[in-house]
């Protein structure tokens, strides 16, 4: 269970607070408009934001010690998920071993993952020879690579346009439930919530609503819900 | 947040450069003999900032002109001319000097014209002839930062004043654009003109025209006057410290940069714009062109020494470009992690000169060594940090860019210390690496200060042997090994950028 314990998240003068807990192997999107602290949550969960106040736990462990690295947690970032010097093989690489001292068995666990992603050969290639979506799944062969419990997904595959978006969100959701991981997707899409995501949580003026069933929040709107839909 | 060894690193290196800046100062001030001034010092004070305001003042009045019509005109040979723009950095005073002195010197082509044609002969040593030089190592940096300026204007801009039908741009686009450009510039020529030495030491001389710079050397070397010699040192360190902190509010060094060859937009071209690039380039080129058809003819006669005299050289530019790249890597990925105060350590050279720090550190090791024991290592040393705030403002930009990139990525993988180094640091930054590597030691290879001071007869550099030929009046062979000077000046430039742009993915 992902639990934010009276957390504040503090970033430039501007505070996002949340108490509430998420199951593991949920998934949840956090939903609101732009400047409401959506990414600052997320950055808090990734570690890159110390809290000001209250608790990050992960299976009832206090993860504030942990830096990015060690966290139960990886991350899909709206873009710069791949090193642009560095071949599809080696960005992998990357999430395998820090310092690219890999195995046999490593490169063949890299290669695996790009044919699962429908990148098989494309090892080789550096990110600026690939398209939008292949780019997206190669991002995405490196959180899987990495194996963490938790994703967070900050406004992906943005802007790739609707169908491939759908497409890349799809096969996250595809891997997650292969995997049992635990999503946070960040997004100011109502239609990414619904389609993705079995709780939506609202973020609005610096708070972050406790999770509700996707169906039910839709079905009966919160006012905060009701305003940002207009 | 950032990393922890990289964090000690900044400080330890922060502090070295502290202690020598601050502690050579000091020595010098407790050193210092007497506290007031002979009426020589006071008249090498004045000449010092006489010289300095002259030439910022001629090289900015200069620049504004050629800036502009470099601006709005396009020809053949435009990106050619704002290269050239670049070469007066990386040349050697002791050559352009030794090019200057073959136009308009004693015999020099000048000379002979006026002669030719009846007219009385000038004389290129004194005030004018130190003013001289400078503008012509400064002009052109200025007109690459004011270039700059005009490059930051918007093209929608012009276009806007002339639907408007003003009359000039000059008024309410171009004025202000000077006016905030202008004041930088200024300041930092006029700070490259205070320690201006090799200039002074060949162009000036005497009573009427010795900076302070000379004064140390000669306290040092002929009088054998430490004591002098610091009071000296502090007082030019004085004046350096308050001209860097006046400057330190604008940025330095902008017009090493690259970029600059982009076309220009917005202006039409106006005729005063051919004849002021034609004689800007003509006065850039000339002197060149003088030091490349003197040392020409000799240079295969060259004696041994002068050969030696150059390897030594390129292993000492060498060693203080990788002394001054790794110093200014550590820092300016510090500051980029957060830590502001690191520039201000980083910019601190700036407010010392490279004879203030040899006389600092003689006074602080006579007791203990020969100076001619340090006085390689010392040059190296010196010259890394002298080099150390170009290279930083060089690395700067780029290193910024690759932190807000890459600096998440790079930790949510667990990516740092000698791995992030090697597969994220290095890769991405060897363009600026290699510039600022090739910057330091070109600057390095034609510096001719601190090895002065110490050097015995043995131990010469290649400046020092132009200077010491040119000294001697065997001008064939002080221009002949000039050219091998010059060529390797701009060869080590070249092999560490192409190397950089080589090594960047």
């Amino acid at each position: 269970m992902l639990h934010l314990d009276h957390l504040t998240l503090t970033q430039d003068g501007f505070s996002v607070t949340a108490d509430w807990s998420l199951a593991a192997g949920a998934r949840l999107a956090l939903l609101g408009p732009s400047g409401a602290g959506k990414s600052t949550l997320l950055m808090g969960l990734a570690g890159f934001i110390t809290p000001s106040a209250g608790r990050v736990l992960w299976q009832g462990k206090d993860l504030a010690t942990l830096s990015p690295a060690q966290r139960p947690v990886s991350i899909l970032f709206q873009d710069q998920n791949l090193f642009a010097h560095l071949t599809l093989a080696q960005n992998l690489g990357l999430a395998v071993h820090p310092r690219l001292a890999l195995s046999t068995a490593d490169r063949a666990r890299v290669e695996a993952v790009l044919k699962r992603l429908g990148l098989a050969g494309y090892g080789p290639r550096k990110p600026a020879s690939l398209s939008g979506g292949q780019l997206g799944r190669a991002a995405l062969g490196r959180v899987l690579l990495q194996a963490r419990p938790i994703l967070l997904l900050d406004e992906p595959f943005a802007a790739l346009g609707p169908a491939l978006k759908a497409d890349l969100l799809g096969l996250v959701s595809e891997l997650a439930a292969e995997n049992g991981t635990t999503v946070v997707l960040v997004t100011h899409d109502p239609s990414d919530a619904r389609r993705f995501a079995d709780v939506v949580g609202m973020v609005h003026d610096g708070v972050a609503d406790a999770p509700v069933a996707t169906q039910a929040i839709f079905a009966d709107p919160p006012p905060a819900l009701r305003a940002y839909l207009g | 947040m950032a990393n922890r060894s990289l964090q000690i690193s900044a400080w330890a290196l922060s502090g070295g450069i502290a202690v020598l800046v601050l502690g050579t100062a000091l020595a010098l001030a407790l050193q210092a003999k007497g506290v007031g001034l002979h009426p020589a010092d006071w008249a090498a004070l004045r000449f010092t900032l006489t010289q300095a305001a002259l030439s910022t003042l001629l090289s900015c009045l200069l620049a504004v002109p050629v800036a502009r019509a470099l601006a709005r005109c396009t020809f053949r040979g435009r990106r050619a001319l704002i290269l050239l723009m670049g070469a007066p950095f990386l040349l050697p005073v002791i050559v352009a000097v030794l090019g200057l002195l073959s136009l308009y010197g004693r015999n020099g082509l000048l000379n002979q014209t006026l002669q030719a044609l009846g007219l009385p002969t000038v004389t290129i040593y004194g005030l004018h002839g130190v003013v001289l030089a400078h503008v012509f190592f400064n002009l052109p940096l200025a007109t690459r930062m004011l270039l700059n300026g005009w490059h930051a204007i918007p093209a929608e801009r012009f276009r806007l004043a002339q639907t408007l039908g003003l009359p000039s741009p000059f008024r309410h686009i171009e004025a202000p654009m000077l006016a905030a450009v202008l004041p930088g510039i200024a300041l930092s020529i006029f700070l490259v003109c205070l320690t201006s030495f090799v200039v002074a030491l060949t162009l000036g001389g005497g009573p009427a025209a010795t900076t302070l710079e000379l004064a140390i050397y000669q306290a040092l070397r002929f009088d054998f006057d430490p004591g002098h010699a610091a009071l000296l040192a502090g007082v030019q360190f004085a004046i350096c410290a308050v001209a860097v902190s006046l400057a330190a509010r604008f940025t330095l060094a902008e017009g090493l940069g690259l970029g600059l060859d982009r076309a220009p937009v917005g202006q039409k071209a106006h005729w005063v714009d051919a004849p002021v690039l034609a004689l800007a380039a003509l006065f850039l080129i000339l002197p060149l062109v003088a030091v490349v058809a003197d040392g020409a003819p000799a240079v295969l006669q060259l004696p041994a020494l002068v050969w030696q005299a150059a390897l030594r050289s390129a292993v000492m530019a060498l060693g203080a470009a990788g002394l001054s790249v790794t110093a200014a890597l550590i820092l300016v990925q510090a500051k980029v992690a957060g830590a502001a105060w690191v520039e201000g350590a980083a910019m601190l050279p700036l407010a010392t000169s490279g004879l203030v720090l040899g006389t600092g550190l003689f006074v602080l090791t006579r007791a203990f060594v020969r100076p001619e024991a340090l006085a390689l290592p010392v040059t190296v040393l010196v010259n890394a940090l002298m080099a150390l705030p170009f290279v930083f403002r060089v690395l700067l930009p780029q290193a910024r860019d690759l932190h807000r990139t890459y600096d998440q990525l790079a930790q949510t993988l667990g990516l740092c210390g000698g791995a992030r180094l090697r597969w994220l640091t290095l890769p991405r930054l060897a363009r600026p690496l290699g510039l600022g590597a090739g910057l330091a030691a070109a600057l390095s290879m034609g510096d001719l200060g601190v090895v002065a001071l110490f050097a015995g007869q043995d131990q010469a550099t290649l400046p020092l042997v132009v200077q010491r030929l040119s000294g001697a009046y065997r001008m064939d062979q002080a221009a002949a090994a000039a050219l091998v000077l010059v060529v390797c000046s701009f060869a080590l430039f070249a092999l560490c950028d192409i190397g950089g742009r080589r090594a960047a993915p």
